[in-house]
């Protein structure tokens, strides 16, 4: 009988300013060997959860046992045997791979013997043996990430507790983490628990734990919490074209519990005891289908369709934005690359990449943020460069961070965007009553805008940018950070938001998201590796053992021909 | 040794010398501001503009006005009545008003005794006062030639023979430049200190520190130690200049200085790590320091503005600013030599505090979150 390496007994955690606990109540007890997941929608208590185990929070009720250590009182022992890698590992941006790894096994007590084999182990594991005298600030995102890990695990943990280590990693490097994550567990015996907002990665992990609002759901194998599904996913198929009016349609039936774009149709997960539609065909269910289940909450059906005005003044030839060529230098470093493309009225656009491939720079210019270096782009019949202030009326624009004023109340921010935008008057109060409608923000109306649950705020940047009625939308990253339920309800809108006329342009690094788009460009490190519609990319990493590559196998494969592109031109 | 403490400090040893904002704060800064109080900032009065207005016109009045032109003091600009004189002194192009009037020259002649119309523009205060004495000094030194021209003696009832000891040339930079010594090790003892910790918040490189077997007391040391050689590094630097470029004397002993810097390094270093215990963010902590070690090392420590003139209630504040103890040991040492009833009392301060500040941040601190 082997003893338990985590354990949780009636763990008890609130933060002061926060209205209920992080974690509540919770029993958990994870057995050794193997990976555990740790999912939950945001503000679930994931990360809690993990600095607990770590020792680094104190548990207000209840006690954690981390490999038979009370971290209460032997938080020492329990950290001088675990390894932790929080959500933004801190790595000194300013040493280099090998004074980082140095560093570490300093504070690990690595005996200096050791040293050499186990770092040869840990850059080949890692592929980081070429960068060992870059500076950890000049690695990519990925190569970040492993090396954070890598230096989590100079000392071999014998619990390790990894907090989101595949958040805005591009996929490459998130296999790549997987791959020394799964090596690990089976070379060294270590245990994982790992937290992610990606539900595919279920596949990876032994065991299951799902929570919500500070409270455990469960703890299964995925099997389990996929079982109650049987019987109840369904794939309708449906062409590229058509997929969108179907998954609107199909999400307001009232046997449907969620609808989700996927490369040949529309896949359903129906309510226990509802009926299939006609020429739906059974599919097997996966973890995402059993965690929207068992998450979403009951009666969020369809939105209606967006009552958004189109512009009085389309251009004619229906190319809304023309980028031709853009180049962005800062200083030595390009971060846009001579990119092209074209996008028609009413499309949804994608720019498709993981973080560090020029999505923000390019938007920022497109928005007219940010002057281009090279070349030139027309938003709307304008040039950017000429009359930046006529082209940004028709532009509704939602940054990263959402850009809202977390001490006003709702009502305000509105009030604050509309007249940014030059609305009075009878408009304005109007358009304020549409946004507060429309987005179902009126039960919110006086809550500061800090205050909000994130999904909220997420609507009410939205509505903010929807204020003047532009016709173009300019999204960037609205979907990161954001959890499956929350991004399943954003996409939503952008969907009815294209229906009405609107021409979308988006960027992510979820390369599922990709399916939204009517077409999608796919950027890395500054430059477009391919265009096209969703079905036309994939097509592109069709292989004779893999014919139905998905977007993620896709943007693997062109990275690898390009890289060998640029390998084979030096 | 602690192979932990040799990483973290070597770390930090790195991120030092790659840190261009590091290495600008240490050396930077320092060279900057010895170089403005040395040759930019003087409290010495020269040159100071001065109307005169002389309502009848002697040879009295004549020799008085040029024992005032000869002086290096002032710059004369006369004017034909007061009136006018009180235009230009109300818009700022005088600073001051010499006023001889009528009766000038007859009770000159008379009563061996003739008074001088003084109006300064009090508006700064310190101008004002030092432009009051000068004035002053010119008319005793004409009194005395008046009376020895006329084979008199000088009818004052007090022989006025002063001696300015310890800086007999009365350079400011002689002062300054030691007290600027406290406001440097406050720069880099507290602001740099407090910054560099809250960037590892920032960073979330604390997290990951933490989550180590590593402990605190090692972590503190690890920040402590390589901003305290930094420290004696810039202090090094400013003695330096302050002896070969500014040739400031060093009357008292090198050691006493290098110690009572070294108290008083810990003192700053504690406040530093204190304020980074409270403030996570970079500007949050470095608008902290600013306001509650460099400011007050800058007003009230009496390294520019006396303690002794302040108002009673700020005198008694002055008493918890660790800079004021440093400055007076500063410019007692350099000045004045090792005057032991200044150096020991004042050295006793610096150790209580450096011991409570680093008291108060070994407690607080814990490899905690919450």
């Amino acid at each position: 009988m082997t003893q338990p390496i985590l354990v949780f007994e009636g763990v008890t955690k609130r933060f002061s300013g926060a209205a209920g606990p992080a974690l509540e109540a919770l029993d958990l007890t994870l057995e050794p060997g193997g990976i555990v997941g740790l999912f939950g929608p945001d503000g679930a208590g994931k990360t809690t959860l993990l600095r607990l185990a770590a020792g680094l929070l104190r548990p207000d009720a209840g006690k954690v046992v981390a490999l038979g250590h009370d971290t209460r009182r032997e938080a020492a022992a329990v950290q001088g045997a675990i390894g932790y890698m929080p959500q933004h590992f801190g790595l000194y941006e300013d040493l280099t791979v090998q004074e980082n790894l140095d560093l570490y096994a300093d504070l690990q007590s690595l005996p200096r013997a050791e040293r050499p084999q186990r770092y040869a182990e840990l850059l080949r594991l890692t592929a980081l043996g070429p960068f060992g005298a870059r500076l950890a600030g000049q690695l990519s995102g990925g190569m970040k990430q492993k090396l954070g890990l890598a230096c989590t695990l100079v000392r071999p943990p014998r619990l390790l507790l990894l907090d989101e280590p595949t958040v805005g990693v591009d996929p490459v490097s998130r296999r790549e983490l997987w791959a020394i994550i799964e090596r690990l567990v089976q070379e060294g015996g270590t245990t994982v628990l790992v937290s992610t907002a990606y539900l595919d990665e279920a596949q990876h992990c032994r065991e299951v734990v799902l929570l919500r609002e500070g409270k455990l759901i469960g703890q299964h194998q995925s099997a389990v919490f996929t079982a109650p599904l049987a019987g109840r996913v369904y794939m309708v198929p449906a062409g590229e074209g058509e997929r969108r009016a179907l998954q609107r349609s199909l999400e307001s039936a009232s046997d449907v519990l969620d609808a989700l774009i996927q490369p040949e149709g529309v896949r359903l997960v129906l309510k226990e005891g509802g009926a299939p539609p006609a020429g739906a065909q059974p599919a097997a269910p996966r973890f995402e289908d059993a965690f929207v289940a068992l998450l979403k909450p009951a009666g969020t059906g369809a939105l209606p369709a967006a009552a958004v005005r189109r512009a009085d003044d389309p251009p004619s030839d229906g190319e809304v934005i023309r980028v031709q060529n853009l180049g962005r230098r800062f200083g030595s470093f390009e971060a846009v690359k001579g990119v092209s493309f074209a996008v028609r009225r009413g499309e949804v656009f994608g720019l498709l990449g993981a973080n560090g491939a020029g999505k923000t720079t390019t938007f920022r210019m497109l928005c007219g943020l940010l002057p281009p270096s090279s070349g030139s782009l027309s938003v709307a019949g304008v040039d950017l460069r000429s009359a930046p202030a006529q082209a940004r009326g028709h532009i509704g624009y939602v940054s990263q961070k959402f850009s809202l004023y977390g001490n006003l109340s709702v009502e305000q921010n509105l009030g604050f965007f509309s007249s940014a935008y030059g609305l009075a008057g009878a408009r304005r109060r109007e358009r304020m009553a549409w946004a507060l409608a429309e987005f179902e923000l009126t039960p919110y109306r006086r809550v500061n805008a800090a205050d909000l649950p994130l999904g909220y705020k997420q609507r009410l940047a939205l509505a903010s940018a929807l204020m003047h009625e532009p016709d173009i939308l300019f999204l960037d990253e609205p979907t990161s950070g954001v959890d499956p339920l929350a991004r399943r309800e954003f996409w939503q809108r952008i969907n009815t938001l294209a229906a009405a006329g609107v021409t979308v342009l988006i960027t992510t690094h979820f390369m599922e998201e990709a399916e939204y788009c009517d077409r999608l460009v796919l950027m890395s490190l500054g430059e477009v590796l391919a265009a096209g519609t969703p079905a036309q990319i994939r097509a592109r990493a069709a292989r004779e053992d893999r014919l139905h590559p998905s977007m993620e196998d896709a943007f693997v494969e062109l990275i690898e021909q390009h890289e060998a592109g640029l390998r084979s031109a030096a | 040794m602690n192979t932990r403490l040799v990483g973290l400090m070597r770390k930090e040893l790195l991120q030092i010398v790659r840190d261009p904002s590091a290495i600008a704060i240490a050396f930077v800064l320092p060279v900057v501001l010895l170089l403005i109080f040395g040759y930019g900032v003087s409290l010495d009065a020269k040159h100071v503009l001065v109307g005169v207005v002389v309502d009848a016109p002697t040879p009295q009045t004549q020799s008085f006005v040029a024992g005032m032109r000869r002086s290096e003091y002032f710059s004369v600009q006369t004017f034909s009545d007061i009136h006018r004189a009180r235009e230009a002194l109300r818009e700022r192009r005088i600073n001051g008003i010499v006023w001889l009037r009528g009766d000038f020259s007859r009770l000159a002649l008379t009563a061996g005794d003739a008074p001088v119309g003084v109006v300064v523009n009090g508006v700064d205060a310190n101008d004002a006062r030092i432009l009051e004495g000068y004035v002053q000094g010119v008319w005793a030194q004409w009194l005395e030639r008046e009376a020895q021209l006329r084979g008199g003696r000088l009818t004052l009832p007090v022989d006025l023979q002063s001696r300015i000891w310890y800086n007999p040339a009365v350079r400011s930079r002689d002062y300054l430049v030691p007290g600027l010594i406290a406001v440097i090790m406050t720069l880099i003892g507290a602001l740099l200190t407090a910054l560099v910790v809250a960037r590892e918040w920032e960073r979330g490189t604390y997290e990951a520190l933490m989550a180590t077997p590593v402990s605190m007391r090692e972590i503190l040391l690890g920040k402590v130690l390589p901003y305290f050689v930094l420290g004696m590094g810039g202090m090094a630097l400013s003695v330096a200049m302050a002896l070969w470029l500014f040739h400031v004397p060093l009357r008292g002993s090198a050691l006493v200085l290098f110690g009572s810097a070294a108290l008083f390094l810990l003192a700053a270093l504690g406040m530093g790590l204190l304020i980074s215990t409270a403030a996570k963010s970079q500007f949050v902590a470095g608008l902290i320091a600013i306001i509650v070690t460099f400011l007050p090392a800058f007003i009230l420590s009496g390294f520019i503005f006396d303690i002794r003139s302040m108002p009673e209630p700020i005198q008694i504040i002055t008493h918890i600013i660790a800079a004021r103890y440093f400055v007076a040991i500063l410019q007692t040492v350099f000045l004045a030599g090792n005057v032991w009833s200044v150096i020991l009392p004042n050295g006793a301060a610096l150790l209580a505090m450096a011991l409570f500040f680093l008291g108060i941040v070994a407690r607080l601190s814990r490899k905690r979150l919450d």
